[in-house]
């Protein structure tokens, strides 16, 4: 939560010396909390107060970065509590997590290589956890098995500061995150996280260097405590445990969490939230309801397919649905005789309609138009895909020279534009297709061909 | 150190409707009572929640022809006749049912008022569930379906759908003369939901029987907009503004079940894993997040994803 200009004023010099430019100090103070101008203007502002314009300046929710060779993600820094007020911005990691008594090329290789089409995407899962369940050696063999197939970043999870510090010494130049430290072992685990791979480059100020730590206790106060205890030892790059698996005390630990550390500015709880999911649902709410790392137990693609699904749909931009350019398509090497499908700009729409053609091999022209990136339905109710917009589309887009057939085939929702638009494209045949993607191959095959 | 949750205290309130019979009459031997809540889903911190989400089946007066084939392979013979299905529907743990009525009879002609009136009644005679009334979703039909089936069944207290404002009136009237209630569904926007309640509300029908249907995407297809038209309508509700305190109802199985990856099993990309599980999970995360977002009534399709989507209701409701 920013400071005041009042209450900047009163963290600066109140000289009034005009070195920064303004008159007073409360001229400068108000612009600062504008954000119209750097605290750096002013030469004469104490170190304390520095500090704390910087920690009031920082954001509610820490931005945590795993990192590995070739590979980062970030995570946290919300700042809404619903997708509507603004936008949520760094989706949620989704990691699998594998024992280190199992065996860990056959459950890794398929995660790793896992690799999912949606919308022009390729979603991929963030990377893998491994679980110690017994000593230091195993441990690290299953990390260094893991990093034969895989370079993701990892998180590395165990209760026992000299497992874990035998998994950081398997790790070369990374950013993992460790899991986790609770009221017994934090002193060690800070340590761990703060020194990362042991004998590895010294960490830099900021955090950089270091390791990312989980924290766990049995209370949202107790948390709070905790945290602020390790902070204390200089690492803040903290991810917080909710320990439950049920969904109801889930939603609550989240939510308050959340609005904590967003409208309370309670620094010692904003930090992004690890699921540890058994199951679809339970992921699922993770992803919706605040989740910031997801571990899933299991790699199964029928699962983690809608989960990736999910979170690229709750953390879309709600100002900025996801477009596609209008224009005319050209689908498996259309001929002059290939048919004309119109379709709207909205990419789920486009790619529905584009992939179903193109898996079906039959050629055929897809003619975009512009509708603001709406969907069939929703662009026709709001007006932005009618007759006249889908004539003025055939004539842009020079369809008349492509085909030698004046023939369009109209998505089926809108049936009721058929007679509009043939007076708008006087000469051109107008047909009605299905209303749903996938009926398009079977329409084509009996109807255009 | 001690901290204080925030806790959201709310001015307004979601209204209570209660589907099934009551004192004036009716049938059904089961009461449905959705809505009352007082706080933003689940948040049981701050305030009771009074009435647990509920869960209706999708059924048709006929086998349809269009659905995914893993549909017709759990329910199997039920599908032929309305009283087999809804009884199925009943006894795979609906709390109530939702039955559409279709565009044409099995033989491919128009269905007609007979036909509706017959499957309903078969249903009602079935299974004491309340029941939820669609027509075919073609304003001409829906009508012609909607009233003499809302006559015959006068004082059941069926809910009647769907109202549009392209076509409400018919419905509601019906809705008003025969002692029902109705569904009023706009497209995923706020100031048009609250604008069909509205005139619904003109028209001389409590709103206490009417449910609003937001609409929603399945996962992948448009989700996040009814997820977010329906978190800013129930907060809307709960700010006090009395024309969006509706409890709402959104039809997750008739979405879900027909994406390409519920419908199709072969030639599909072997990143989309195993057919029947995924299916199960588009309808069931697509549920619970809707559910999230102030579901009150969630229309499913497979049994199984009942199951799961009541656990996780009565698993959320845990205070």
């Amino acid at each position: 939560m920013a400071l005041s200009g009042i209450q900047i004023y009163k963290l600066l010099p109140q000289t009034n010396c005009k070195k920064c430019g303004f008159p007073t100090c409360l001229a400068f103070a108000m612009k600062l909390a504008a954000k119209q101008v750097e605290l750096a203007a002013c030469p004469y502002v104490s170190d304390t107060s520095k500090a704390q314009l910087a920690e009031s300046a920082a954001p509610p929710m820490r931005l945590v970065t795993l990192k590995s060779d070739g590979h980062e993600i970030k995570v946290g820094n919300e700042v809404v509590l619903f997708r509507h007020e603004k936008t949520f911005y760094n989706r949620p990691g989704v990691f699998i997590k594998v024992r280190d008594d199992e065996d860990v090329k056959a459950k890794v290789t398929p995660a790793e290589k896992f690799a999912v089409s949606y919308v022009g995407m390729d979603l991929t899962i963030d990377g893998f956890a491994v679980e110690a369940t017994g000593d230091a050696d195993r441990f690290a063999a299953a990390i260094k098995a893991l990093r034969e197939i895989s370079k993701r970043p990892i998180v590395l999870i165990s209760p026992d500061a000299k497992v874990i510090a035998a998994g950081l010494a398997a790790l070369n130049g990374e950013t993992p995150l460790i899991c986790g430290a609770d009221a017994n072992n934090w002193e060690a685990m800070a340590d761990l996280a703060k020194s990362n791979t042991p004998g590895g480059p010294p960490p830099q100020s900021g955090g950089h260097g270091q390791a990312a730590l989980v924290v766990k206790a049995d209370s949202i106060e107790a948390l709070a405590d905790l945290t602020e205890k390790i902070k204390g030892k200089g690492v803040e790059d903290l991810v917080i445990d909710p320990a439950t698996k049920n969904l109801s005390q889930l939603l609550t630990f989240s939510t308050q969490v959340r609005r904590l550390a967003l409208k309370k500015n309670v620094r010692s709880v904003g930090f992004p939230i690890v699921v540890f999911a058994n199951d679809a649902v339970l992921a699922a709410q993770a992803v919706a309801k605040y989740g910031g790392f997801v571990v899933l137990d299991e790699f199964k693609p029928e699962m983690v397919y809608p989960l990736l699904v999910l979170r690229q749909n709750i953390y879309t931009d709600p100002q900025k649905p996801i477009q596609v350019q209008p224009g005319l398509y050209e689908i498996n090497n259309p001929k002059p005789e290939s048919p004309v499908l119109v379709t709207t700009n909205f990419s789920i729409t486009y790619f529905s309609v584009a992939n179903e053609v193109e898996s079906s091999g039959l050629p055929a022209w897809l003619l975009v138009t512009d509708a603001e990136g709406m969907s069939v339905l929703t662009a026709w109710a709001a007006g932005k895909f009618d007759a006249e917009r889908i004539a003025k589309a055939v004539k842009t887009f020079n369809v008349a020279d492509k085909v030698n057939k004046k023939r369009v085939v109209l998505p089926g929702h809108v049936a009721v534009l058929s007679g509009e638009l043939e007076a708008e494209l006087p000469g051109w045949e107008i047909k009605v297709g299905p209303r749903e993607a996938v009926d398009i191959p079977a329409y084509y095959k009996q109807v255009l061909v | 150190m001690p901290i204080e949750i925030p806790k959201d205290k709310w001015p307004g309130s979601v209204r209570t409707i209660t589907l099934g019979a009551n004192s004036d009459g009716g049938t059904r031997t089961s009461v449905v009572t959705v809505g009352g809540e007082k706080a933003l889903p689940f948040m049981h911190f701050e305030a009771e929640v009074p009435h647990r989400p509920v869960v209706a089946i999708e059924i048709r007066d006929r086998k349809p022809d269009d659905w995914s084939p893993l549909l017709p392979e759990v329910w199997g013979e039920a599908m032929n006749d309305p009283a087999a299905w809804a009884k199925a529907a009943e006894a795979a743990g609906a709390d109530l049912l939702l039955m559409m009525l279709s565009l044409t009879t099995s033989d491919g002609q128009p269905n007609t008022p007979a036909h509706a009136v017959a499957a309903v009644k078969a249903v009602l005679g079935a299974t004491g569930l309340p029941l939820i009334v669609f027509g075919p979703g073609n304003a001409e039909l829906d009508n012609a379906l909607l009233v003499p089936v809302a006559e015959a069944t006068k004082g059941e207290r069926l809910v009647l759908g769907i109202c549009e404002d392209k076509n409400y009136r018919t419905i509601v009237a019906t809705a008003m003369a025969n002692g029902h209630l109705v569904s009023a569904r706009t497209a995923m926007d706020v100031n048009l939901a609250k604008q069909l309640n509205i005139l619904i509300s003109d028209m001389g029908l409590p709103l206490d029987r009417v449910l609003m249907d937001p609409t929603t995407g399945a996962l992948g297809y448009g989700i996040e907009y009814g997820f977010s038209v329906m978190e800013r309508l129930r907060m809307a509700a709960l700010q006090g503004d009395a024309m969006t305190q509706l409890p709402m109802i959104v039809c997750v199985g008739f979405e879900t079940w027909k994406t390409k990856e519920s419908k199709v099993g072969e030639g599909v990309p072997a990143a989309w894993g195993e057919w029947h599980a995924r299916g199960i999970n588009w309808e069931t995360m697509t549920a619970l997040t809707l559910l999230e977002s102030g579901a009150d009534i969630v229309v499913l399709r497979h049994p199984e994803s009942v199951k799961r989507v009541k656990a996780a209701i009565a698993e959320l409701m845990t205070a």
